[in-house]
């Protein structure tokens, strides 16, 4: 296998449940919890799970809105790799080049005071680069390409004279301006409708294509995972608990927690006949979890390895399909 | 006549006609003109049918459910058409008795349940202010109470919760009480607008199991307003697509999923991703909603379809039977090809 | 520096960008600014209380600039007894007579000794403390209109100095003791307010302490026992109004403001590209602020008039002419028991300070509904 761009080892993220000035906090929310993962150049992985189940938390610590409390994630930047958890000071500037990342809400991810061009360019302006003459003509290269055109049109125009869809466009030229290797998309079109919904996941499909870029894609809805992605991670409670090719995932769900997903997605057939999916109760929160398996208290076939030993580890279980579960074989 | 505190659908035989739209025509005013915002809509819902209606933000579907309420604020106004429920016209009612059905006859499930209660009272207890101003007869405490339980027991939640207050109760049970909620004085009709937007896939898919278990039981009406087909697909036995204020195609689910007839609605399922069915290619819909305020000429749909002809920009389809109960605003219907990989 | 990101010359498609590149980045951005500008025109103009408000305020700045115009031209040459009646700083002064105070007499015998050896010539000094300006009460004059060459329009007051002139000094007063106060509260409010709203933890806590503190102590009385210690004049009163209710409850509001827009995901936007903190809040935050800060702007104008104007009426500020001080005149000089007849001697400056603070109210409130679209009727 060639060398991943993005391999995470360990990346763990604790919040403090009650901050105080005069006492260290004693309980933690396990947001994300020893998840490990890789990412290859030109794919993308599909973040997918329940709210609250850490997946927004993993995008943030990658771009580095949030600092993890352990583990490594390395990105291999061309010219050498960098670890996100650690990054030097005077290779910071590296860094943002090569990560970033579209927001979900197209409404509030844009300065409502802020013009397109001062939107798309302010990662040139912050990184110095160009003249302002170059950065209008790469501002307009990049809302041609996201599909803004004339960009002449758009490029002093403020957020709410825009659709919805005309805004994470924006957002999007905003995230690639500065050609990353990398991008962290957090449901980007979660809040759009069905009818635009398409022609964003294809604009980023297309981009993803010509101009390389891998996408950590952190969605609710497996349905558009599966257009999107190349694999497929679910998480439960700050876990990775399945992670395989998209098609394999949704053929061969081995999780119960994947198999409980998958039942209850809805299907736009109404002659098909799904299966109920079978899990026990509601969500709750990850504060100071006891070590054994997360889901344990949902599943429908726990038994006494569940109830007795750790958390499972993610393993293979053959044709890049991992599972962490005691009772997959 | 059996017990008063059953919990069962007053409304009339299965099958027979509970709800009549003729030609509704509703506007709001704003400054920058007169909003149309539900243009032309005629349908009717049978006693026990679960009806769908589909359709992008701002296309005129929470509209619809305004309208049906009463709910409309000061700037909207019905301009013309019918209501008819029970065979009883609703339009232009008085404020008073409109408010007395609207709780009786017609109850509601809206999304956003966190919205719906007041975080002050007990949940039971704002159920019991239902009973008590719009249950017909005078009820005891325990009566009240008894069937409180009963509600809760109907839309699996514990009956003991309904001594706490909405914040100790997760999304989905919240989202639960609120339909125990709308059950409570037995209405005829249920409008549940984007009744599971909020949660997450597992509850989703909880509440619209136990909706769809209670319709059948107490054989009632419900109509759905959904901006996901894959959620109406589930849950309707006949759905509506809904474009810019117009009711573009209408009939029974299955038929509208498996022979889409309106282009829009071609569209739009075949621009739903689906865990199902073989990985394709979904077609975009291009272009962006119309300003319903300077709505197009013509057919509403005319600048992003794919087979608009000169027709479509000048004279408005109006919604045409076209057999087996399938109805489409359209007039190039017959050029729709069949849906490629949806359907197994 | 040469960056490859920019001059890649094969992979740029060419995109006509007409006449944008060319023209200079600000005179487009000049542009852009004048056309939301009318866009906020339009929905300030729609409201018909702040149209109300404004135009009461342009009546205002009207009256300030008139009077040194007036006092140049029409007003020039109107010597009465050597001084201009209709120059406030110096029309009072022309029927005033200097006294000399002598010292507090501590010890009555001593004293009446040293005065007694000074007057009969030995030598001692009576030791001067300072003047005070005595005036003989004149009867104060109606208006009078027919003689033109020296019209008092709306009277004069007891000194004979003419009120409609006092009246048009105190608008400029006004307006600099409201631009003064307005200005420098909104300007400490919103730094303080961005501040602690960024940095959170030690410093947004020392800050609304310090935010509370001066919330808890009552403005005017403050003032006043100031003014003991002090020398107030209006520049003095603008700037510790100004720091007085920045730090206070706008800074507070403002806060909460700042907190709002810094969960934006823009600002995460911003950071994920590499923005510093002083970017991030000059550039993002702020503006977003801005809005609101400019309408307690308004507001503030309306406190600091009000403020002035009962201090000046207590006669604690050492100010030439005010509204507020001319309604002290004509309470010192005993014509506040006498009902509307000398109704000249207060009612105009009584009316000048509430129409005054109720036009920036009003502009305030119109401004709000601009601010916040939530209060706008649909």
């Amino acid at each position: 296998m060639t060398e991943p761009l993005l391999k995470v080892e360990g990346l763990t993220k604790h919040f403090p449940v009650s901050k105080s000035l005069f006492r260290s906090p004693t309980d933690f929310i396990h947001a994300v919890d020893h998840i490990s993962f890789e990412i290859a150049l030109g794919e993308s992985l599909g973040l997918v799970g329940e709210s609250g189940c850490g997946k927004s938390t993993t995008g943030r610590l990658l771009v580095k809105l949030d600092e993890a409390t352990g583990g490594t994630a390395e990105l291999d930047i061309g010219e050498g790799k960098l670890d996100i958890a650690h990054v030097p000071k005077e290779e910071m500037r590296d860094f943002r080049r090569n990560v970033q990342m579209i927001f979900q809400d197209p409404f509030e991810s844009l300065n409502p005071r802020r013009t397109v061009f001062d939107t798309v360019s302010e990662p040139l302006a912050v990184q110095k680069i160009g003249t302002v003459t170059e950065r209008e003509e790469r501002v307009a290269e990049l809302l041609h390409k996201v599909g803004l055109t004339p960009p002449a049109t758009f490029l002093f125009r403020y957020p709410h004279e825009l659709s919805g869809g005309q805004r994470q466009r924006v957002a999007i030229a905003r995230a690639l301006v500065l050609d990353p290797r990398f991008v962290v998309a957090d449901e980007p079109t979660s809040m759009l409708d069905v009818s635009i919904r398409i022609s964003i996941m294809d604009l980023m499909l297309n981009l993803a294509r010509d101009a390389g870029v891998s996408y950590l894609y952190i969605t609710h809805d497996l349905a558009v995972a599966r257009y999107m992605c190349d694999r497929i991670a679910v998480m439960y409670l700050g876990k990775i608990v399945e992670m395989a090719p998209t098609e394999e995932l949704l053929s061969n769900p081995r999780h119960p927690y994947t198999r409980a997903l998958l039942a209850a997605v809805p299907v736009p057939d109404p002659a098909f006949k799904k299966q109920a999916p079978d899990i026990k109760g509601g969500i709750s929160k990850a504060i100071n979890p006891p070590p054994q398996c997360r889901f344990l208290e949902r599943c429908p076939m726990a038994n006494e390895t569940c109830a007795t030993a750790d958390h499972p580890p993610l393993l293979d279980r053959g044709g890049a399909h991992l599972v962490a579960c005691h009772l997959v074989p | 006549m059996t017990n008063t505190l059953d919990i069962e659908s007053r409304g009339g035989r299965a099958g027979t006609t509970l709800l009549k739209l003729d030609d509704v025509i509703m506007r709001y005013h704003t400054k920058e003109g007169w909003v149309s915002a539900v243009e032309n809509i005629t349908f009717d819902l049978a006693n026990g049918e679960a009806l769908g209606l589909v359709g992008e933000s701002g296309c005129g579907k929470t509209s619809v459910a305004l309208t049906l309420l009463g709910l409309l604020p000061d700037n909207a106004a019905i301009i013309s058409g019918d209501i008819q429920l029970d065979g009883e016209s609703i339009v232009g009612l008085p404020e008073e008795q409109m408010r007395r059905r609207r709780w009786r006859d017609i109850a509601m499930v809206f999304q956003g349940a966190m919205n719906s209660w007041n975080p002050v009272y007990k949940v039971g207890d704002q159920i019991r202010e239902a009973l008590r101003l719009h249950w017909p007869e005078t009820l005891t405490y325990t009566q009240e109470t008894e069937r409180i339980g009963q509600l809760f027991e109907l839309v699996g939640l514990n009956p003991l919760m309904a001594d706490r207050y909405p914040h100790e109760f997760s999304g989905g049970m919240r989202q639960r009480a609120v339909i125990a909620m709308a059950l409570s004085c037995n209405p005829k009709l249920i409008i549940a607008d984007e009744p599971t937007t909020a949660l997450d896939v597992i509850v989703q898919d909880q509440i619209l199991k136990e909706l769809k278990n209670i319709q059948a039981e107490l054989g009632m009406s419900i109509i759905y307003i959904s901006h996901d087909i894959a959620v109406i697909a589930e849950v309707t036995d006949r759905m509506g697509v809904m474009y810019a204020g117009k009711l573009v195609e209408l009939g029974d689910t299955i038929e509208v999923f498996h022979r889409p007839r309106h282009p829009y609605s071609y569209l739009l399922l075949s621009s739903t991703p689906s865990i199902t069915g073989p990985r394709r290619k979904l077609a975009p819909l291009e272009g962006e909603p119309p300003n319903l305020i300077d709505p197009p000429t013509g057919c509403r749909f005319h600048p992003r379809c794919p087979f608009a002809t000169e027709r479509c920009s000048l004279e408005d389809p109006v919604l045409t039977q076209i057999g087996g109960g399938h109805a489409v605003a359209c007039f190039n219907w017959q050029d729709v090809p069949e849906i490629g990989g949806l359907q197994k | 520096m040469t960056d490859t990101l920019l001059s890649d010359p094969d992979s740029t498609p060419t995109i006509d960008l007409g006449e944008i590149v060319a023209t200079p980045l600000w005179r487009i951005r000049l542009r852009v600014a004048w056309r939301s500008f009318r866009k906020n025109w339009a929905l300030f103009s729609d409201n018909k209380m702040g149209v109300v408000g404004l135009l009461i305020i342009v009546v205002f700045g009207i009256m300030a600039l008139a009077h040194p115009i007036l006092l140049a031209t029409a007003w020039e040459g109107h010597e009465e007894g050597g001084k201009n009646v209709y120059d406030v700083r110096a029309g009072a002064d022309s029927i005033i007579v200097e006294k000399t105070v002598v010292d507090v007499v501590t010890d009555p015998v001593t004293e009446i000794g040293r005065i007694e050896a000074a007057l009969m010539g030995s030598g001692a000094v009576i030791p001067e403390v300072g003047t005070v300006l005595e005036v003989p009460l004149a009867n104060p004059a109606p208006p009078v209109f027919r003689d033109v060459e020296h019209a008092h329009v709306l009277g004069t007051d007891p000194f004979g100095a003419d009120i409609f002139s006092q009246l048009l000094f105190g608008a400029r007063a006004a307006f600099l003791l409201g631009a003064i106060a307005a200005l420098s509260s909104v300007f400490l409010a919103t730094i303080v307010g961005t501040v602690a709203a960024f940095y959170g933890g030690t410093i947004d806590t020392l800050l609304m302490r310090l935010a509370d503190l001066v919330i808890l102590i009552p403005l005017l009385p403050l003032l006043i026992v100031m003014s003991g210690f002090w020398q107030i004049g209006l520049m003095g009163l603008g700037i510790l109004i100004g720091v007085l209710g920045g730090l206070g409850g706008t800074a507070i509001i403002l806060k909460s403001q700042a907190l709002s827009v810094k969960v934006k995901p823009f600002i995460d936007a911003a950071r994920i590209s590499g923005g510093t903190d002083w970017r991030i809040i000059t550039r993002h935050i702020i503006p977003n602020v801005l809005p609101l800060s400019f309408l307690y702007m308004m507001f503030g104008v309306t406190g600091a008039i009000f403020i002035e104007a009962t201090l000046s009426f207590l006669g604690l500020l050492n100010i030439d002419a005010s509204w507020g001080i001319m309604i002290n005149i004509a309470h010192t000089q005993g014509y506040t028991l006498q009902g509307l007849k000398v109704w000249w001697l207060m009612v105009p400056a009584g009316l000048a300070i509430t129409v005054f603070s109720a036009g920036f109210f009003m502009v305030a409130r119109a401004m709000d509904e601009v601010v916040n679209p939530r209060l706008r009727r649909r």
